[in-house]
């Protein structure tokens, strides 16, 4: 019994790490197909998001900053759409623009999803893309002083002074808050950094979940608002909001591959001890 | 007919398949995908840059005859700078080159100044002077909590003195407090990783295939 | 003088930026307003030059026919191929450049970053080993946090979802805070050292 014990840790210890993906897979691909759709709760950095939103006076204008990439599009994407939907729903006005060249798309794809398709909004008079804008930080202090300076014109090459969302609009103390959707650099913490701590306006953050840990500070202090943190935030947000979007339906699959990952940590661990602890570079 | 929309699936599908045979090991499908992705990636970086900076801030201001010549004149000088950055591929002239760098640079050093001077310094300090003896219990726990734990934290990271002693022990319990936030950061960096991967297998399952009800 | 001007340029630039925050006073603004717009043309025109860079390298590649330059035509093909058409015929939706950007950069960036999913399974399962006590509180602590995030987790146990968001709001927001706090304090002073011209590593050699 012992030696079988030991050749099956043997076996674990040195496993071929493509079985690791195989049940990696199998785990993500599963729940989708066959969901169980657990029931969750919200919890308070979410809340305050969407408190936040749901205050806001109709007519408001804010401020949407898509500031990520493909890369971070599961957890965000559900994000910016659940974000449109609750502000289109409560008829504020959307001015939209990105930090990052790839968001520019994804922005305008979101903006036609919910703004045209679903809620028959009108580009110029409801919302606009003002586009992406290069220089990160120094972009975030221009708006500060003078967004139509910084942003001549939108994306679709409108002169934004031209644009009638835009007018009266001049700097974010025209603006009812700003919410940022994150993927990185620059993002939430540029936006807490140079436009939040310095132009005190109200700032609301959804991001991934890696970054999402270093954030809590800033809702602890109300720097932020309220914090969507990765596809779990999403979900959140989507129950609230009342869609049913890529966010919530990952959940299963979220659940299940955290447990694959759990049961991993412990397997291996177990396999690590019993073989006598032995430390040797492996090739993960 | 088939549609550009049907073709541009199947087109994400093949190169999606392609990076993940990476899984099973390095092979030409996935070199090929990769370089294709960073050719493509530069040149959609440069086309942006174009369309959303050089037109609309620089070019068509510099050229429209509305605005006052004394307004667009200054315009020249960030274009001359930007051009100066391309003297870096010219040996002889490339310390020109440093003069685009050093106002890049300088710009984002005083912007860094400020922003970590006034949101991460004296925000984060201020919100942190939390009062340990309140009604609830739970909040003057936590409150106690957050205070020991910034500080034994912020002693840890004080390498002048040997950490030896009380202030040995002291940065012992930052240690403590600095391996939950890390184990923290691994769990939610797992959650990332994974919802990535639950994206790419919704768009393959549901989009391509269409067999996720 | 090669290395004196542009040192008086960052200081300027610099000193410029923190004197904009604490005068706001008009003439300050509309000249600060002024620098803002030169430096998002300048900071545009960093990043062309970064592109053509990689351009310039790998077209020496394939000149020189060394390792992998096959793959390398078919970079600077791609690079060439969305330049032209970007620049020649937009980049709105309904343009071959937006096609491009949405089914061949889209789902090949997406792709990149899940496969990340698959190696921190395998990290997890090959390399996180409970060596110490520290080790043991980061593992326990991960485990919390990524069984206690997901709906699983609350169907296990109710309160599971209360205990992760304690985790996050006392142990680790404490620490997060001081990381904040020290690198907050690295970045001024190391901003201070640029502007003073003591950090001069950006400038490169003679």
């Amino acid at each position: 019994m012992k030696v079988t014990l030991i050749k099956i840790f043997k076996a674990l210890d040195t496993l071929d790490r493509r079985i690791i993906f195989v049940f990696i897979a199998l785990a993500v691909i599963i729940p989708l197909e066959f969901p169980v759709n657990f029931d969750f709760s919200v919890t308070a950095p979410v809340r305050g998001f969407y408190d936040t939103i749901d205050s806001l006076p109709s007519g408001s204008k804010v401020l949407v900053s898509c500031d990520y990439d493909p890369g971070s599009m599961p957890e965000l994407y559900p994000m910016n759409l659940s974000v449109l939907q609750q502000l289109f729903k409560k008829n504020v006005k959307v001015i939209c623009m990105q930090l990052w060249p790839a968001g520019s798309p994804i922005a305008e794809r979101a903006l036609n999803q919910v703004g045209i398709e679903e809620y028959h909004k009108k580009y110029g008079e409801d919302f606009v893309n003002l586009g992406f804008k290069e220089g990160r930080e120094v972009v975030m202090v221009s708006m500060g002083n003078n967004i139509p300076q910084t942003f001549p014109r939108d994306y679709h090459g409108n002169k934004v002074e031209e644009i009638p969302v835009m007018h009266g609009v001049t700097n974010f103390k025209d603006l009812a808050m700003i919410i940022n959707i994150s993927g990185g650099m620059p993002g939430t913490k540029e936006w807490v950094l140079q436009v939040q701590s310095r132009f005190h306006i109200r700032l609301a953050s959804g991001c991934t979940a890696v970054s999402a840990p270093e954030f809590y500070p800033y809702f602890q202090s109300g720097q932020l608002v309220g914090l969507l943190g990765g596809m779990k935030g999403a979900a959140e947000y989507e129950k609230l909001v009342g869609v049913q979007g890529l966010g919530r339906r990952g959940m299963d699959a979220q659940s299940v591959s955290h447990l694959v990952v759990f049961l991993f940590i412990i397997v291996g661990n177990i396999a690590y001890f019993a073989l006598g602890g032995k430390k040797k570079r492996l090739n993960v | 007919m088939i549609s550009t929309e049907l073709i541009g699936i199947w087109v994400s599908a093949v190169l999606t398949l392609l990076i993940f045979s990476f899984l099973y090991k390095d092979n030409p499908f996935y070199k090929f995908a990769e370089h294709l992705f960073v050719g493509i990636s530069a040149g959609y970086g440069v086309a942006l840059e174009y369309h959303n900076v050089f037109l609309p801030n620089l070019w068509r201001p510099l050229n429209d005859v509305s605005i006052p010549l004394a307004n667009r004149l200054p315009l020249l000088l960030p274009f001359v700078f930007g051009l100066l950055l391309f003297t870096r591929f010219f040996e002889k002239i490339s310390w020109l080159s440093r003069w685009s760098l050093a106002l890049i640079i300088g710009i984002f050093a005083g912007i860094a100044i400020i922003g970590y001077g006034s949101g991460d310094l004296v925000l984060q300090i201020h919100a942190n002077l939390l009062p340990i003896w309140t009604d609830k219990w739970l909040t003057s726990f936590n409150n106690l909590l957050l205070t020991v734990g910034l500080i034994t934290s912020l002693i840890y990271f004080f390498f002048s003195k040997e950490h030896k002693g009380a202030f040995g022990a002291t940065a012992r319990v930052g240690i403590w407090f600095l391996m939950i936030s890390f184990g923290a950061s691994f769990g939610y960096t797992v959650m990332s990783r994974m919802s990535l991967l639950i994206g790419r297998v919704y768009f393959l399952l549901g989009e391509w295939l269409g067999i996720l009800k | 003088m090669r290395r004196e001007v542009p040192l008086i340029i960052c200081f300027l630039a610099g000193v410029f930026f923190i004197a904009s925050y604490f005068v706001p006073h008009y003439r300050v603004t509309n000249i600060s307003q002024m620098a803002n717009q030169w430096a998002i043309i300048v900071i545009a025109f960093a990043y062309v030059l970064g592109v053509a860079n990689i351009a310039r390298i790998n077209f020496h590649i394939i000149q020189r026919k060394d390792r992998d330059w096959a793959y390398k035509i078919i970079l600077v093909s791609g690079l060439v191929f969305m330049v032209l058409i970007g620049i020649g015929w937009g980049i709105k939706e309904g343009t071959v450049f937006y096609w491009f950007f949405y089914y061949t950069y889209y789902p090949m960036q997406a792709t990149m970053f899940s496969l990340l999913a698959f190696f921190i399974a395998s990290a997890a399962f090959r390399a996180f080993r409970v060596r110490t006590w520290e080790a043991a509180l980061l593992a326990v602590t991960a485990v919390l946090v990524m069984v206690g995030r997901v709906p699983i987790g609350e169907h296990i146990w109710k309160s599971f979802p209360d205990l992760t968001e304690w985790i996050m709001n006392v142990p680790q927001l404490a620490a997060k805070r001081a990381i904040m706090i020290g690198a907050a304090l690295g970045a001024i002073s190391t901003g201070l050292k640029v502007l003073t011209g003591l950090e001069r590593t950006y400038l490169g050699g003679e």
